[in-house]
């Protein structure tokens, strides 16, 4: 319990990584805060990689998580982009009231 | 050891707790606020495990551009009107315990697969090899990421780039009534179409624009 090891990171990281899903599931606001919880995912892993390099000293997890921190930037950026253009058009973006596709 | 062990609890629990309220939060707002909570706690996570330069890359990109990303657009569309309802509707409430219950499937999935890690102890006698290095975190991954990792490095600046470009396209509105400067309308004219020499009869005037 006093000693930190490697476990005590991953849990954390599946802690975070369930309170995302729960995040996306839950959701019924609007669309920005599913983003969000994408974003707590992405931390989780983050997390796992991060402790996983350190723990085993390879470098190549910390290197492989600034390429997610990367992809995560350019995925909030579209994301939110792309939300913009579809509130400019309908005019909402509470997620139970997109569904124009009828899925 | 008993540092690290209150410093480590004390930043987790920030970041449960702040995990939680971006989720449960009933203002956006607010959510974003917690988000940047989150990642500030796991920075110092980072930070105090020994990988100092993605904690720092952590604060500058997510509190520094992604948050602030975030901020803004919550700010700009007005969702201000819609925070009230929290699980709003009976048709929402279906949702909640299928997301409960895959939620904590997955927990205890991953759980299990970290149980099973640590069944295998002897795995944690190789590691270390960080620790007697003398140069420094960012030091080392400067050396394997500009050498090793060249071309993901590269493809990776060309996501960001791709990013940028396919926002500014689709956010990007051309509005009607606005007057522009059109550069090859400006250096493509002529003598002839810009100056006209006309007589003016006496007492009568010109009539410029008709």
């Amino acid at each position: 319990m006093i000693d930190i090891g490697l476990g005590h990171y991953l849990t954390l990281g599946a802690v975070i990584f369930s309170i995302g899903v729960i995040g996306i599931f839950l959701n019924r606001k609007n669309i920005i805060v599913i983003l969000m919880s994408i974003e707590l995912i992405l931390l989780s892993v983050n997390i796992n990689l991060v402790a996983f390099s350190i723990y085993l000293g390879d470098l190549a997890g910390q290197v492989f998580t600034l390429f997610i921190l990367t992809v995560a930037a350019a995925e909030a950026a579209i994301g939110l982009a792309i939300i913009v253009v579809y509130f400019r058009n309908s005019g909402t973006i509470r997620v139970e009231q997109i569904d124009k596709l009828k899925g | 050891m008993i540092a690290h062990a209150i410093f480590f609890y004390t930043f987790s629990i920030i970041a449960v707790v702040s995990a939680i309220m971006v989720t449960a939060s009933k203002n956006t707002v607010h959510s974003v606020f917690f988000l940047i909570l989150d990642f500030i706690s796991i920075s110092c996570l980072f930070i105090m495990i020994g990988a100092e330069f993605l904690g720092m890359i952590m604060l500058i990109v997510y509190v520094g551009a992604v948050a602030v990303l975030f901020l803004f657009v919550v700010m700009m569309l007005n969702v201000a009107q819609q925070k009230n309802q929290w699980f709003a509707g009976e048709q929402s409430s279906r949702h909640i315990p299928v997301g409960l219950i895959i939620s904590t499937l997955i927990f205890f999935e991953i759980i299990i697969v970290i149980g099973g890690w640590k069944y295998k102890p002897e795995i944690f006698d190789i590691n270390n090899s960080i620790a007697q290095i003398s140069i420094s975190n960012t030091h080392s991954l400067g050396q394997i990421l500009y050498t090793d990792y060249i071309h993901v490095f590269q493809i990776s600046g060309m996501i960001l780039l791709v990013a940028m470009v396919g926002a500014i396209v689709l956010t990007f509105r051309q509005r009607s009534g606005v007057k522009r400067q059109s550069y090859i309308k400006q250096i493509s004219r002529e003598r002839a179409e810009g100056v006209e020499v006309l007589e003016v009869q006496s007492n009568k005037g010109v009539k410029i624009d008709d």
